[in-house]
């Protein structure tokens, strides 16, 4: 059977071109790789390459001729024992098939499609259904504990629980861990489990998920997270894509860790949030806890997430202490959010160490006759909107304390969510409390001026309080 | 001018092993050099070369639809480079042995006997696909053969596979890491990043460098201070070898060396197998970085596939038999083509599956 030779598309964009030039006449005899045609094409003149052996039987279309389309027919070729001359033209038709919804690009498609209006219809999003907290038994001890210790302990349970489990990082094992969170596993679970790396980000990120996507379950220290900067094409295209491109067939269940944000007197590189960036990618679990339980409970819920999880902590939180249920197994929903204070009047969206000045402006604030709602997200990704609508229905005035920059911010998107879901609620505009949008300067009285603190939520919530 | 792949002499003079450090660096080499051909049964010869026949097939097969437009986006064809990824893979040891590549992955699924169909039906983007049609041609995987992808991003894959190594080790599996990555790749700062952590450890990986001489349109003289690229593991003391990846039967030989080497607990090797695409770097490459006669010389007197077709005629074969190969390959591609075009596209609700596997 004679072989219809089409119009290539030479590029991902390409629906027509110009046919240059012919190489091969009717009549000649083509063999595998032999250049047919040159094609010209919106960004450069493609040599068309023989397939097939056979004789060229046809021209269908000359050289010359410009806005070719995609498809056409432009010349036959006779198989092998066919008689050239013998090769019939195909019924001129018109060659542009239409798309059929559901079948893919039909470019050169020979058969009609049929309508299926339905099917390129936009699905509906499934719904998310939140899981609560675990109740907490009447008569639980509780013990005071600092985030540090906190984070500690539930790497610790874990790597005893499950034996896939291991840290890698710098200076997690010998050194016992930069801010010491990894104090002491490396004499509990030894080299194997608790593994020091060279300064290589980018290189000990990726071994890290190419492990989680072998089977294991690493959790993986950056010693800030501004050096995770060096590794970020690991976290978002190896680990958070890989599920989805594989269509659900290759995991990776690591725990990317660190502490994030402003520490203290370390200058613009060292003191980034980065909890909008990682919140922004679809596949990526991101949680950046406030206090000893949460860290704690959240920690040991990231490591057994089948999904790529960024825990972002925070150094000048680590020594802070708070109260902590003893239980055997304190584990804590991902992708909940928890009011830590309730109040009436404005609601107070924050986390990580936003919390706790969240938390000092609401004292101040009822020093004022002003009960404000503390909310802390924990999960920046999946964000709980649920959480967040529910106490604006109730308070109808919200405010986002973040220890970031205020642009494209997680307060950007509580705002939008607000506006989009909750406008109905609202009584006054949705104020972002955010740090300056300046990088962070060194000098003790400009950091000052910089970051965000307590007074400056106070007056953000007593702006849409409509008071002063 | 692109470097043939020819033989060199090992990197270091040579010493009593004893005296000599760097033994380890250059003695893979010299025992490949010794003896560069496997010695392959006329049943396993056959075998090699039915398995790069299809990957020839299917690639022509799948450049086709790409002019037709049936295949979208990128697509890096495999042709010429077969006996690269058929040498190495048909001496692992597939239950236990982990592979990884870059986006020009089609070949290496091939080499596992992947079904033809699930292959072109993830290239024209359908559910049947082996991503659901959610990945194409760059992110193809199969967890079921240790087949960890398929990745888009020049270079990640060689980090990757440094982790698949350390899962190997960690589990004491016995498996090794077969991580391929191109010329390209290879003046990649995480691929030394991960050599230095994978000689500290002693991972058991292969590093394989595929050197088709051009990094989309850059050779390898103008992108590289040392082309000889299996020279780059010396700094972090991984042996190097020097393959003619035109010829199946030396990257077979090749790859007996190097796997006993690391599956004895040495830790890894690096090997460059020479080798050429005959195609431009994706489908949209008009290719005037080289010479047409350059091609076509290696299409004609290098070809891995004419090459082992010689070998098998001399041991017997009949050109009528190789035909007949050929005539069935050609229809099971054809069969796999026509599968990808009449297979449905995905669901539109799989839209928002495989995002998570958790619910949170």
């Amino acid at each position: 059977m004679a072989i219809e030779l089409k119009m290539p598309a030479l590029s991902p964009t390409m629906e027509e071109g110009t046919l240059a030039k012919w190489l091969k006449q009717e009549g000649d005899s083509i063999e595998p790789g032999d250049i047919i045609a040159e094609i010209e094409t919106d960004k450069a003149t493609m040599e068309f390459e023989a397939i097939d052996e056979g004789t060229l039987a046809k021209i269908m279309v000359d050289e010359g001729t410009e806005n070719v389309a995609v498809g056409t027919v432009i010349a036959m070729l006779a198989g092998e024992g066919e008689d050239a001359s013998d090769v019939e033209a195909p019924a001129a038709s018109n060659n542009e098939v239409k798309d059929v919804p559901g079948e893919g690009k039909d470019v050169g498609r020979d058969e009609d499609g049929t309508d299926g209006e339905d099917q390129g219809a936009k699905p509906a999003r499934p719904e998310r259904r939140l899981q609560a907290d675990p109740e907490i038994p009447h008569g639980t001890n509780m013990a005071t504990i600092s985030v540090r210790e906190a984070l500690r302990d539930a790497m610790a349970e874990e790597m005893r629980r499950d034996e896939r489990v291991f840290v890698m990082g710098e200076e997690v094992a010998q050194y016992q861990g930069a801010y010491k969170v990894t104090q002491g596993l490396l004499d509990e679970f030894g080299p194997k489990r608790v593994i020091d790396t060279p300064i290589t980000e980018y290189g000990f990120a990726g071994i890290g998920t190419g492990a989680a996507m072998g089977g294991l379950r690493p959790i993986v220290e950056f010693m800030t997270f501004n050096f995770a900067m060096q590794a970020i094409d690991h976290i978002i295209n190896s680990a958070a894509k890989t599920n989805y491109m594989s269509g659900g067939q290759m995991r990776c269940p690591v725990v990317f860790r660190g502490p994030n944000g402003a520490a203290s007197r370390v200058g613009a590189q060292h003191s980034q949030n980065y909890g909008p960036w990682y919140a922004s990618v679809p596949g990526l679990i991101v949680i950046a806890p406030y206090d000893s339980s949460d860290a704690k409970g959240l920690m040991k819920a990231a490591i057994r997430s089948e999904d790529p999880v960024v825990f972002l902590e925070n150094e000048l939180v680590y020594g802070r202490s708070f109260e902590l249920p003893e239980l055997d197994d304190h584990v804590l929903p991902i992708g909940k959010a928890r009011i830590v204070r309730e109040g009436s009047d404005v609601t107070i969206v924050s986390y990580s160490i936003g919390v706790g000045f969240a938390l000092e402006a609401a004292e101040t604030l009822a020093g004022e006759g002003i009960e404000a709602e503390v909310i802390d997200l924990r999960t920046l990704r999946p964000l709980d909107r649920e959480a967040i609508l529910e106490s604006l229905a109730k308070t109808n005035r919200l405010v986002i304390a973040e220890e970031g920059w205020p642009t494209c911010s997680i307060a950007s998107e509580v705002t939008a969510i607000c506006m989009e879901d909750g406008f109905d609620h609202l009584d006054a505009p949705v104020l972002r409390v955010c740090d300056e949008d300046v990088p962070l300067p060194y000098a003790a009285n400009l950091e000052k001026l910089a970051l965000i603190d307590a007074p400056r939520i106070v007056a953000a919530a007593k702006k849409v309080c409509y008071v002063d | 001018m692109a470097k043939s792949a020819k033989t060199r002499k090992s990197p270091a003079r040579k010493k009593a092993p004893a005296e000599d450090l760097d033994f380890v660096l250059h003695s893979l080499q010299e025992a490949h050099e010794k003896s560069p051909k496997y010695d392959a049964s006329d049943e396993e010869m056959l075998h090699f070369y039915e398995q790069m026949l299809l990957i020839r097939r299917f690639e022509e097969k799948a450049g086709q639809l790409y002019g037709l437009g049936l295949i979208g986006g990128f697509c890096h064809l495999y042709i010429g480079q077969e006996a690269v990824a058929i040498g190495l893979q048909s001496a692992l040891d597939n239950d236990r042995d982990s592979v990884i590549t870059g986006y020009r992955d089609h070949g290496h699924m091939l080499a596992y006997g992947i079904d033809p169909k699930v292959i072109m039906a993830e290239l024209t983007g359908r559910q049947a696909g082996i991503s659901k049609g959610k990945g194409g041609s760059m992110h193809m995987f199969s967890t079921e053969h240790k087949f960890y992808g398929g990745h888009g991003i020049v270079g990640a894959q060689v980090a990757l596979g440094g982790g698949l190594a350390l899962a190997h080790q960690y589990n004491e599996d016995g498996g090794l890491c077969l991580a391929y990555f191109g010329d390209g790749a290879a003046n990649q700062g995480q691929v030394y990043e991960t050599m230095n952590m994978a000689s500290l450890w002693q991972l058991p990986i292969v590093f394989v460098v595929e050197n088709n001489q051009y990094a989309m349109g850059t050779s390898t003289a103008r992108s590289s201070a040392e082309t000889e690229f299996y020279r780059r593991g010396t700094a972090f003391r991984i042996p190097g070898m020097d393959v003619n990846g035109m010829d199946v039967l030396e990257v077979r030989g090749a790859a007996e060396i190097a796997f006993r080497h690391v599956r004895e607990g040495n830790g890894p090797v690096l090997i460059e197998c020479n080798t050429y695409r005959y195609r431009g770097h994706s489908m949209s490459d008009p290719a005037k970085y080289r010479t047409r006669e350059e091609v076509q010389d290696y299409r004609d007197t290098k070809d891995p596939i004419e090459g082992l077709k010689k070998v098998l005629i001399e041991k017997g074969k009949s050109e009528d038999e190789l035909k007949a190969i050929d005539k069935d390959i050609r229809k099971t591609v054809s069969e796999a083509a026509d599968f990808a075009e009449n297979s449905p596209e995905p669901e539109p609700g799989e839209l928002y599956t495989d995002v998570l596997v958790g619910e949170y």
